[in-house]
């Protein structure tokens, strides 16, 4: 992927890379679709204005034509309006538009919003205008006694659902885990549904983890009996959080489950956009972004969430930098935030993240641990590492990855997940055997590279 | 990684794990119970063992680092151009599909044209574009060697750590180990005697487009020692730059053992007008071909051979004809193809090609003397007999299947210079429409001259006129998306609306050709834009 670049600057604020505007996409088939529409054929009197808003009119196969705008100028996501039937969110036709303007061909001159155009933007920002001016106001209004006994009862059901777990976790191990091969994958379901009874989702996603490991290969005995350890630790952290520090009892709540709101204090910086990447199933997209603060250095996340069909609204570049405040939630040594006011448009920068040697990246997943001993993976630059094929000594001898340390004889392994991913084949590319400096999350699985850049200068390549 | 554990942890953590599998019924965990259930107590110390296992993880030995990828000197392309590429390789075709086209450009039909300027630009593409680019060569071998041109060393590199890019290993010779330059006897040497067969074919065909004499030198001094399927191979290579010179070593090999080997020799000697085989196949064809002194009107009379015999064979002749033909016009044809058109004049009353094609021939052998002298102007790339034989492109005999078949005449076509291959396809539509254009169009240089695009698209139009369906000139319609010139874009503009419809057209037909249009003129803005894209600054 190529990054915008200076030149582009000089139109209408950033002009989008083709991989950003798909990045949109709800689904494989409309990001297929849209691109069939970026190209000039079916579009009509198409254009653009300096303030971030396309539009354009694309022929279907109806005799009246659809009428589509997008507005990119709000920070907090682009909205579409498009006069097709579909329910996707883009539709093609946003894409498409959005892919034809991207491609700078001069098939969407800067020009003045049609009528039809205008009266939608003027109705939307009017709405944005109206709610931000409403915001912060009194509308989280209500009862605190009624909030709290809320609360209270919330936590009983909690206790009861943790208390319950520690019993079929016990059983379990009473009986052996071999006893969980043979059982199958219908128990745990079963205790996961009675965890979101007792609303604790943190633990019922954990529980249906666990169900998916007996029999999952070599070595499934140790894995399972790791998370059904790090799951008791969790309960027991519930049962008796009035015992612990205020930050490790905050991380228990927001493992368990409970909504925390990021109270923490605004923190004004120029954040680069280190990496976006979605996971998840059919019922819904959960989105990260990885943020670094260029002057205070340090890493936050940002989460948002899709319903089915649709991607999250929060679209940021890779490889840009935004001026914006962010909250973090409570929590010993966490990262995620929540994106406050922003003051301009993502930018380019030429900062790159500040980087570890493996070792030293090895040492800072430790120290996290202490904070937060159920973290799988760590946001970690690993700087100066070359990518290098390994044989794989424990399985038989498929191949392993490792990122090596240019300046030394250690290596981070990756994780056999990013092993199978395209994103092994960019980075390997792009590093050609020379040094490159990759962000991404070390686990004890290894490492998942995110976002890579050449020893040289250059561009940020994303690589999820 | 691996656990950093001091030595009585490892063995503690696999008694856990023996206990846990096991169940604590079964097996009592080395723990403290301490007043709690063994279960409990089991969790409770692996639960600190594996947060211990896992903060203390460290990194593991490194593995050798591999070798860095040659440099690549080239300028990288502009950030335009890359965004293009990026485009152009993530539009897989529609799987499925086969119906509408749609009026979108197809965009991956757009790479080959774009990976030629490319090339012809001298561009490297950003490493990350490799991936998708070795794909998509991997999927479509005719992009191949522009593709692994434009990718360069690195894209070698990568080869050589992907099991599914191992054709670019085959493919660049040496593995990417550049070639011995000619001028480097000893390297040209040694890889000749120890290469690997595809790299001393490429070795090989490297040389003979540097210095075709020693080329053959090279070939000679392993001649007799070489595997028949590999002469075969070799010999095919001496096409590029055959000359006079060749004729020796070509002599000696039509005495070869393998009839392959033997055929092929033939064939690139009587390509060489002045060779003694050319001149044999001369003599004999000469006595086959004469101009009857008796009748009225000039009229040339066939007297097929009656026998194919060891001098023939010897010179390429293959004695048994396939089955359904006859032996002697079997023979006939073979010695025609392979005797120097020059003969011609000399023997047939002092004519010019077009003269002797023009004159009637006795007893139906019209149709295989044409063919034969066909095969020979492409084979002696002999472009008056080809301009000959192809006669006026709108008579009627060249719109339906005369002595010349479309494919002839397309090979014929090939031996013209563009502008004139042009005109003559220009005038061939002009006169017979598309239906038969396509393998015509197919050897016109791209883009277009204008007469042909201009040909081309009025054609079009008319078909459109005519009610039939665009589909039916898919073909045709993909040909001129990526052989038109990008300046006709504004003259197609008149014709991407959709027209009413005449009550006696194909219902629907107005909007498919409209769409039709629509993506043609689309296309060929696009074509406009990449080039634009790829200009350096």
């Amino acid at each position: 992927m190529v990054g915008p670049t200076v030149d582009d600057m000089t139109q209408q604020g950033v002009r989008w890379t083709a991989d950003q505007v798909l990045a949109l996409a709800p689904d494989v088939a409309s990001r297929k679709a849209g691109s069939k529409l970026g190209a000039a054929g079916p579009w009509s009197e198409a254009g653009s204005s300096d303030e971030g808003t396309v539009w354009g009119l694309c022929k279907g196969s109806g005799s009246k034509p659809y009428q589509t705008v997008i507005d990119l100028a709000d920070a907090a996501g682009p909205a579409y309006k498009c006069s097709c039937p579909s329910r996707k969110f883009p539709c093609k036709h946003a894409l498409g538009l959005l892919l034809l303007w991207a491609g700078g061909d001069g098939a969407v001159p800067t020009s003045q919003a049609p009528d039809w155009a205008e009266q939608w933007l003027a109705g939307r920002r009017k709405r944005v205008e109206d709610k931000r001016s409403a915001g912060g106001g009194s509308s989280t209004a209500g009862d605190p006694e009624a909030a709290r006994r809320r609360a209270e009862r919330r936590a009983e059901r909690i206790t009861a659902g943790a208390t319950e777990l520690e019993q079929r976790l016990a059983d379990l191990l009473r009986e052996g885990l071999a006893s969980a091969e043979r059982a199958g994958y219908g128990p745990w379901e079963e205790t996961a549904a009675r965890m979101v009874d007792a609303q604790a989702p943190g633990l019922a996603a954990r529980v249906r983890e666990l169900g998916a490991i007996p029999g999952s290969g070599p070595g499934w005995p140790v894995r399972l009996l790791e998370e059904c350890a790090l799951l008791h630790l969790l309960d027991q952290g519930w049962l008796r959080r009035g015992e612990l520090p205020e930050g490790l009892a905050a991380t228990v709540r927001s493992r368990v489950g409970l909504p925390g709101s990021p109270d923490g204090p605004p923190q004004r910086d120029s954040w680069l956009i280190l990496a976006q990447y979605d996971t998840g199933d059919s019922r819904l997209t959960t989105r990260r972004v990885w943020l670094y603060g260029t002057r205070s250095q340090q890493i936050r996340l940002l989460v948002s969430y899709g319903a089915a069909g649709r991607a999250p609204e929060l679209t940021l570049p890779v490889g840009l930098a935004l001026e914006a405040e962010l909250s973090l939630y409570p929590g010993a040594g966490q990262l995620r935030a929540a994106l406050g006011e922003q003051f301009a448009p993502p930018a380019p920068t030429a900062t790159r993240p500040r980087g570890r040697t493996p070792s030293q990246a090895a040492a800072r997943y430790g120290e996290a641990l202490h904070n937060d001993p159920w973290l799988d993976s760590y946001p970690l630059t690993l700087e100066r590492v070359i990518p290098t094929p390994a044989q794989n000594t424990d399985d038989d001898n498929s191949s392993i990855w490792q990122l090596a340390d240019a300046d030394g004889d250690l290596a981070l392994p990756l994780t056999p997940a990013f092993t199978s991913r395209p994103g092994l084949w960019r980075l390997a590319a792009l590093s050609g055997g020379a040094p490159v400096t990759v962000f991404g999350e070390l686990g004890h699985r290894g490492f998942t590279p995110l976002t890579a850049w050449p020893e040289a200068e250059g561009a940020a390549v994303a690589l999820c | 990684m691996s656990p950093s554990d001091s030595a009585a942890a490892p063995v503690l953590w696999e008694e856990l794990v023996t206990a846990a599998l096991l169940g604590t019924d079964r097996r009592t965990p080395p723990v403290e119970a301490a007043g709690r259930d063994a279960p409990v107590a089991l969790l409770d110390a692996a639960a600190v063992q594996t947060v211990r296992r896992r903060a203390g993880l460290r990194p593991a030995p490194a593995a050798p680092r591999p070798e860095p990828a040659a440099v690549d000197t080239r300028p990288l392309l502009p950030p335009a151009a890359a965004r293009r590429l990026t485009m152009l390789l993530s539009d897989r075709p529609a799987t499925g599909g086969g119906g509408r086209r749609g009026s979108a450009p197809d965009l991956m039909e757009l790479l080959p044209q774009w990976l030629a300027l490319a090339n012809e630009r001298g561009f490297a593409p950003p490493p990350e574009a490799l991936p998708p680019l070795l794909d998509a060569a991997r999927g479509r071998t005719d992009l191949r060697p522009a593709a692994l041109r434009f990718a360069g060393p690195r894209a070698l590199w990568l080869a050589r750590l992907n099991p599914d890019w191992r054709f670019a290993l085959r493919a660049a010779p040496g593995g990417g180990a550049a070639l011995p330059s000619p001028a480097e006897p000893e390297g040209v040497e040694r890889l000749w005697q120890e290469g690997l067969f595809a790299e001393r074919v490429a070795l090989l065909t490297a040389l003979r487009a540097h210095t075709p004499a020693k080329a053959r030198e090279l070939l000679d001094t392993t001649w007799t020692t070489e595997r028949a399927e590999d002469r075969l191979m070799f010999l095919d290579s001496l096409r590029t730059g055959l000359s006079a010179a060749d004729e020796p070593f070509l002599e000696r090999a039509l005495a070869d053992r393998s009839r392959n080997v033997r055929s092929t020799a033939a064939e690139l000697l009587s390509a060489l007008p002045d060779s003694e085989l050319a001149g044999r196949m001369a003599a004999r064809a000469a006595s086959c071909v004469v101009v009857d002194p008796t009748a009225e009107t000039a009229t040339i009379m066939v007297e097929a051979p009656h026998e194919c015999d060891a001098g023939m064979e010897r010179d390429g002749m293959v004695a048994k004809a396939p089955a359904g033909r006859g032996e002697r016009s079997w023979w006939l044809g073979q010695l025609v193809e392979a005797a120097p058109l020059d003969t011609w004049t000399g023997r047939l009353g002092g004519r010019g090609p077009e003269e002797i094609v023009a004159l009637p021939v006795a007893d139906d052998w019209r149709a295989e003397l044409h063919a034969a002298w066909c095969r020979a102007a492409v084979r002696q790339r002999d472009p008056l007999w080809a301009r000959a034989l192809l006669g006026a492109p709108a008579s009627p005999e060249a719109g339906g299947p005369g002595a010349v078949s479309l494919a002839e005449r397309a090979k014929l076509l090939a031996t013209l210079d563009k502008e004139e291959r042009a005109t003559w396809v220009a005038g061939f539509i002009a006169a017979h429409g598309l239906s038969e254009a396509f393998q015509l169009l197919g050897v016109c240089a791209v883009p277009w001259t204008e007469p042909l695009g201009r040909a081309v698209v009025d054609a079009l139009n008319i078909a459109r006129d005519a009610g039939s369906y665009p589909w039916s000139f898919s073909g045709v319609m993909g040909l001129a998306e990526r052989c038109l010139d990008p300046a006709e874009a504004t003259r197609l503009d008149a014709l991407t609306a959709t027209p009413d419809e005449p009550e006696d057209a194909s219902p629907g037909a107005g909007g498919y050709w409209a769409e039709a249009f629509q993506r043609l003129a689309g296309t060929l803005r696009l074509r406009a834009t990449i080039r634009e894209e790829l200009t350096a600054p």
